[in-house]
């Protein structure tokens, strides 16, 4: 018998069934079609101003800094101010998202480096699918236009949030996932992303700048 | 290492760890690192007791509908364009996993943080097939470069100080200046960023293991604080991922549960800086990311678990809060308990994969002060469990003949209430006498297993009985 025949009936003879009873098989579909949310968190259900201002209070608590800005048009000028302030060559590496591509980047003196990360990179930005305010984490999902790598590689990764994109708990979050790439279908990775990069393997104190970004910075859009 | 348990020498062990000053000094930063962090998240999260209810009951109807669940992952796996290979013993999961290394010819393997990956040895297997295995996660580099096993399922390196780490350092990464400066924890941070980031770069294979498989989308989950696991997974041509079947949650939101219960009771964190759904392997719209996703589903017992005493420890998401909160951890460390798993659950767990002649030993290492269970973000009922081992070791007359000659002994009198009323009080003046006025005794005879690292305590007061008599006549006794 093959290790997998062998391991799911060696499963049922343990839980005492065939793998066939209609209940059980019921219970599964069910479950998986209509995905019930469980227990809410009583602090991600709150008005819209609530949630976005608990977004922000959360992603700084995790360590990530955060520019508030009026319009997407600010972006390029609130990186070069980023990247100055942080003494960081004039330096960017981006995807191929035709939101950050469109805009006017001629106004300030950043190199623009498109494609994924070769690890070369002091500074990166992406455009993220969504933030939750329960923890303050960003959700960012692998494409060409936004490269996984970017949200790694990089010592500073920026990334772009507009308010509007922000959910008040991860269920919320999952329901405008599915809408966006189906029921069932997931992007090749969702990242969620709390803080920078951290460890607490020496003496257990915690140190930032551990294998990914030293640095996690969130330009936050108002809608 | 992994490949040669020392549980069954665990007694021995014990005793060079509480000799060890090393090892005791660095212990005291799992007290003070893990319980009050946990204790302070948990409390600012009133849902905290209801969302452990609501982990525990995920897990019980994923347990229930294991066999199912597990056909429905693998199909969404194979629709996203991946590959699940099972495994019913560690010896296939290596073989498995060598014969993929060997096929795609790969020299150099990056490796995530993978409790399972020790479980099968999979570090030395590599090695001897000429495949050089490199952990990535911090703590597992440390202990790597030291040819250790981790002594906790979540901070490996939490046995050692940080001077310790520096001589690893400098020993191993010869082609450094020999004069830099590494006084600060920051400073080894920081070196071990730049040798692991070459390493990254230059594998041909990343592996992983897996936190959570989601059966609704075939996703497996990475939670991480570093983004070592990221890097792994993402820069090398194949990513494989190393899980056992129990990791099987049904949906998104089933997973999003537990992820709410899982750094709380690990870190003490709101959340993991990185939690990494993976499906399959790059798609044609994709510039980065594997081009071959492999899932390797281990066994190794855990289906005969089901149905069992302890099927309940299958719901276990590997937090370490048990082990952060056990007294005899914080003792002796995680290394005495001589195999994968430590602490309480290492108790439970470690003789259904090794068996209870080998590792029988490991739930007598308790004071069944039930902190452990009191703390488990699924609601394992490990001192029940613990005492299920003991009363199967004993029944297997494993136990040894002083513990069963003591317990007949203590039998004889408590059959023989008239005796035992009699004898006690008398025992117990002659014991306070020796203790004097100090309380406790620094040695007895025939016990200097227990006082050569602790004192006994002498009685106080009268007897139990004495005592509840005398309440009752005061009224104070229910």
């Amino acid at each position: 018998m093959s290790a997998r025949a062998d391991i799911l009936s060696n499963i049922r003879r343990s839980l005492g069934v065939t793998g066939e009873e209609a209940p059980r098989l019921t219970n599964v579909e069910q479950r998986i079609s209509t995905a019930p949310r469980g227990l809410s968190v009583a602090r991600s259900q709150l008005p819209r101003q609530g949630q976005i201002d608990l977004f922000k209070q959360q992603a700084e608590s995790a360590l990530a800094s955060l520019t508030e800005l009026d319009s997407y048009e600010a972006v390029p000028a609130a990186v070069a101010d980023y990247l100055r302030s942080n003494n960081l060559p004039a330096a960017l590496r981006i995807g191929h998202d035709p939101r950050l591509d469109g805009l006017d980047w001629s106004a300030t003196a950043i190199d623009l480096l498109h494609g994924p990360s070769d690890g070369q990179d002091m500074a990166g930005l992406n455009h993220a699918f969504a933030g939750v305010a329960e923890t303050g984490t960003l959700v960012m999902t692998a494409s060409a236009e936004n490269p996984t790598t970017i949200n790694f590689l990089p010592d500073y990764a920026l990334v772009v949030l507009h308010e509007k994109d922000i959910t008040g708990d991860y269920e919320s979050m999952w329901a405008n996932l599915r809408q966006t790439y189906g029921k069932g279908t997931m992007p090749r990775v969702v990242n969620w992303v709390t803080g920078p990069s951290r460890s607490g393997d020496i003496e257990q104190v915690i140190l930032l700048g551990a294998h990914g970004p030293r640095r996690l910075h969130i330009l936050m859009i108002k809608d | 290492m992994t490949a040669h348990p020392t549980t069954s020498r665990f007694k021995d062990n014990a005793h060079e760890a509480l000799g060890d000053d090393q090892l005791q000094k660095a212990m005291l930063n799992v007290r003070a690192g893990f319980i009050d962090k946990r204790a302070a998240v948990a409390a600012k999260l009133p849902e905290f007791e209801a969302l452990r209810d609501s982990a525990r009951d995920i897990k019980n109807h994923t347990l229930a509908h294991l066999d199912l669940y597990l056909e429905r992952y693998e199909q969404k796996v194979i629709e996203a364009g991946g590959h699940v290979h099972w495994a019913r013993t560690a010896e296939e999961a290596r073989q498995i996993i060598i014969d993929l290394c060997q096929k795609s010819d790969a020299k150099i393997v990056t490796k995530g943080k993978s409790m399972i990956s020790e479980e099968i040895a999979l570090n030395a297997a590599l090695s001897k097939a000429g495949i050089t295995p490199v952990e990535t996660d911090l703590g597992e580099y440390i202990i790597q470069l030291r040819d250790e096993a981790p002594s906790h399922i979540i901070a490996p390196a939490v046995h050692l100080n940080a001077s310790q780490v520096e001589s690893d350092f400098r020993r191993v990464h010869t082609h450094l200046d020999a004069d830099r400066d590494l006084q600060e924890p920051v400073q080894l941070l920081t070196e071990a960023r730049q040798v692991l980031r070459d390493r990254f770069l230059s594998a041909d294979i990343g592996i992983t293991g897996a936190n959570f498989l989601v059966a609704e989308t075939g996703s497996s989950i990475i939670v991480t604080n570093e983004g070592n696991g990221d890097l792994t997974q993402t820069l090398p041509k194949t990513h494989i991922v190393i899980a056992s079947i129990e990791k099987l949650v049904p949906t998104l939101e089933d997973v999003s549960q537990i992820l709410r219960v899982l750094a709380r009771s690990a870190t003490g964190q709101e959340m993991s800086v990185y939690t990494t759904f993976s499906t399959g392997p790059r798609r044609a719209t994709d510039v980065d990311g594997p081009e071959n996703y492999h899932v390797v589903l281990l066994d190794n017992g855990r289906s005969s678990m089901l149905g069992t005493d302890f099927q309940d420890m299958l719901r276990c998401i590997r937090c370490g809060a048990c082990m952060n909160h056990c007294p005899v951890y914080h003792a002796v460390g995680g290394h005495a308990y001589g195999w994968v798993y430590p602490g309480p659950m290492g108790a439970v767990l470690t003789p259904t994969l090794l068996g209870v002649d080998k590792a029988g030993h490991l739930p007598n290492a308790s004071t069944f002060c039930g902190r452990c269970e009191s703390v488990c973000p699924v609601r394992i009922p490990l001192p029940k469990m613990m005492r299920h081992w003991r009363e199967a070791e004993f029944s297997r007359h494993l136990t040894p003949a002083t513990q069963r000659f003591g317990l007949a002994f203590w039998a004889f009198f408590a059959k023989r209430p008239a005796l035992y009323k009699t004898l006690t009080p008398w025992l117990m003046s002659l014991m306070h006498l020796l203790g004097r006025d100090k309380g406790y005794l620094r040695a007895l005879p025939l016990a200097s297993g227990w006082t050569d690292s602790r004192d006994f305590p002498t009685p106080q007061g009268g007897t139990f009985q004495s005592q509840y008599r005398k309440q009752k006549s005061n009224g104070r006794a229910a």
